[in-house]
């Protein structure tokens, strides 16, 4: 099988399975427990937060160890929207093709009270500064913006948008899922106030991730109880999955440069072997982009046949198709790229990892070709398409 | 459990009566490109007697499967029969749909009636 959806998740590193299962058998103690058992647990949490901080260039005291991505969006969201309330600051600004996980507690704060502009990012998925500049007013609380899209890849120019925040006084939150361990991120040069990430992008375990929040902001709670993480964040911690997320990040962080000098060259290659299917069109930006990522829209078929005829081939990939979704609209990324449904139906990403062969490449090329070329053989768009009865989009 | 049972993934990969018919007695087209389905059915009929049927679909994997089950459904019968045919015994000819998948047999089940209709219209025109 080749496995080309690693935007949604990533196969465990040995390193993290190791650490995973060495915790799990031998330090099993409470870390808020006196006995020394306990306390060897308290001191995995401690490196593990210190390797973690390393990584984005912040202090081990600024990390919060969550339950992934969405919980610490989540929680960025809803401290900015405490102090801002504080403050009689109602209005935030993202973008329209955020991670559900913050558009839906976006949605959430409007009916709270606050007023959330979502700012255009034009059709290749990137948003400025300057946009970032002329949307900030006098009451603004918040700019959340990834670091990188999920679905089309396109990375964002956070240390510009983070210097435009920082010039005018506004938080800045930057979710940066799909990034850490992919692209450099640093939270001091690029400006970043909190930033969230997950541990199952970057070989790490799923159910375990972080929300870094520099130093003297005034945390909120999503989770009330005992004093763990010094009180923003109550459970017993996660040992296991925090110190497995701590050697994920450490080892995929290593290689980081390595990685992506692969992963973008197959990409590339795998792109422009696509691009040889008529009537198709890449999404996002060609050159701001992650390492990993490949997204394109086909005209005359629909996403997820393409995904079960090329997972029949062993390909494991994704769509954003409505049918893929179990919702009638397809992707709100490719929305927001300008992609009128018609031709987002038809969109395949495929998120290339690091142990990606060129022989794996040329695979993936002529069996999405194949696939393409079979589904539009019986589409009536592409006969309608093809016989000048409907003007081609792509 | 799998998204889909045996015979919707069957009659998806191996989709019966693909094609389209030259000179068909009735066709029907249903669906919008937009929601994601569209499906055309071209039937030949010869004494009130569907002799042949041929679909194109641009759809999901249950799209593909409804319209080819529901072709294999009324090869051969009577106009009349065919005029019967419900979304359900197309689902439950593929062994159930997913719930939010129904409506790709609601679908079949529609482009069939529309091809029967423009059949009717023409043979009353002729």
């Amino acid at each position: 099988m080749i496995y080309a959806d690693n935007a949604a998740t990533t196969k465990m590193s040995k390193a993290a399975v190791d650490a995973m299962t060495f915790h799990m058998n031998e330090t099993y103690g409470n870390p808020s427990s006196l006995y020394t058992l306990g306390q060897r647990s308290k001191d995995v949490l401690d490196e593990a937060r210190a390797a973690v901080a390393k990584v984005i260039n912040a202090e081990p005291g600024e990390i919060i160890f969550t339950s992934g991505g969405s919980e610490a969006d989540n929680q960025a969201l809803l401290t900015a929207a405490a102090i801002g309330k504080e403050k009689g600051k109602m209005h935030m600004i993202s973008t329209a093709f955020e991670h559900h996980a913050i558009l839906h507690t976006l949605a959430k704060l409007e009916k709270e009270g606050f007023d959330v502009t979502l700012l255009d990012v034009g059709e290749k998925g990137i948003v400025t500064a300057e946009q970032v500049a002329e949307a900030i007013r006098d009451d603004t609380c918040l700019v959340t913006i990834m670091t990188a899209n999920n679905e089309i890849g396109s990375i964002q120019p956070i240390r510009e948008i983070g210097a435009v925040c920082r010039e005018k006084g506004v938080l800045f939150h930057t979710d940066a899922v799909q990034a850490i361990a992919h692209i450099p991120v640093d939270v001091v040069a690029d400006n970043i106030d909190m930033l969230s990430s997950s541990a199952h992008k970057y070989h790490g375990p799923k159910g375990s991730g972080f929300l870094y929040v520099k130093k003297g902001i005034k945390i909120s709670n999503l989770i009330e109880g005992g004093a763990q993480e010094r009180g923003k964040r109550a459970g017993t911690e996660n040992v296991p999955g925090i110190a497995a997320m701590a050697a994920a990040l450490t080892d995929t962080y290593s290689n980081m440069e390595k990685n992506a000098e692969v992963m973008s060259s197959m990409r590339d290659y795998i792109i422009a072997g696509l691009s040889e299917i008529p009537h198709s069109a890449l999404n996002g930006d060609a050159e701001r982009r992650l390492p990993g990522n490949i997204n394109f829209c086909f005209e005359g078929i629909e996403g997820e046949s393409l995904l079960l005829l090329l997972d029949d081939k062993g390909i494991a990939a994704s769509s954003g198709s409505a049918c893929t979704s179990g919702s009638l609209d397809p992707s709100h990324v490719l929305l927001a790229i300008g992609r009128v449904h018609d031709v987002a139906h038809g969109s395949l990403r495929l998120s290339i990892g690091e142990d990606i062969t060129k022989d794996q490449a040329d695979y993936i090329i002529s069996s999405v070709k194949e696939v393409v070329e079979y589904l539009r053989s019986f589409s009536p768009i592409w006969r309608d398409l093809m016989e000048g009865k409907k003007e081609f989009i792509l | 459990m799998a998204l889909y049972s045996d015979k919707v993934m069957d009659h998806f990969r191996n989709p019966r009566n693909v094609g389209v018919i030259e000179d068909a007695d009735g066709i029907g087209e249903v669906g919008n490109a937009k929601c994601g389905d569209i499906m055309k059915m071209y039937l030949k009929i010869e004494d009130e007697i569907i002799t042949d049927v041929k679909f194109e679909t641009f759809g999901c994997g249950s799209a593909i499967a409804s319209s080819s089950m529901a072709t294999e459904l009324i090869k051969g019968k009577p106009v009349a029969e065919a005029m019967e045919l419900t979304n359900k015994a197309v689902a439950e000819a593929l062994d159930g749909l997913p719930d939010y998948k129904m409506h790709c047999s609601v679908l079949a089940e529609e482009a069939i009636q529309a091809a029967l209709e423009d059949y009717q219209t023409k043979k009353s025109a002729s």
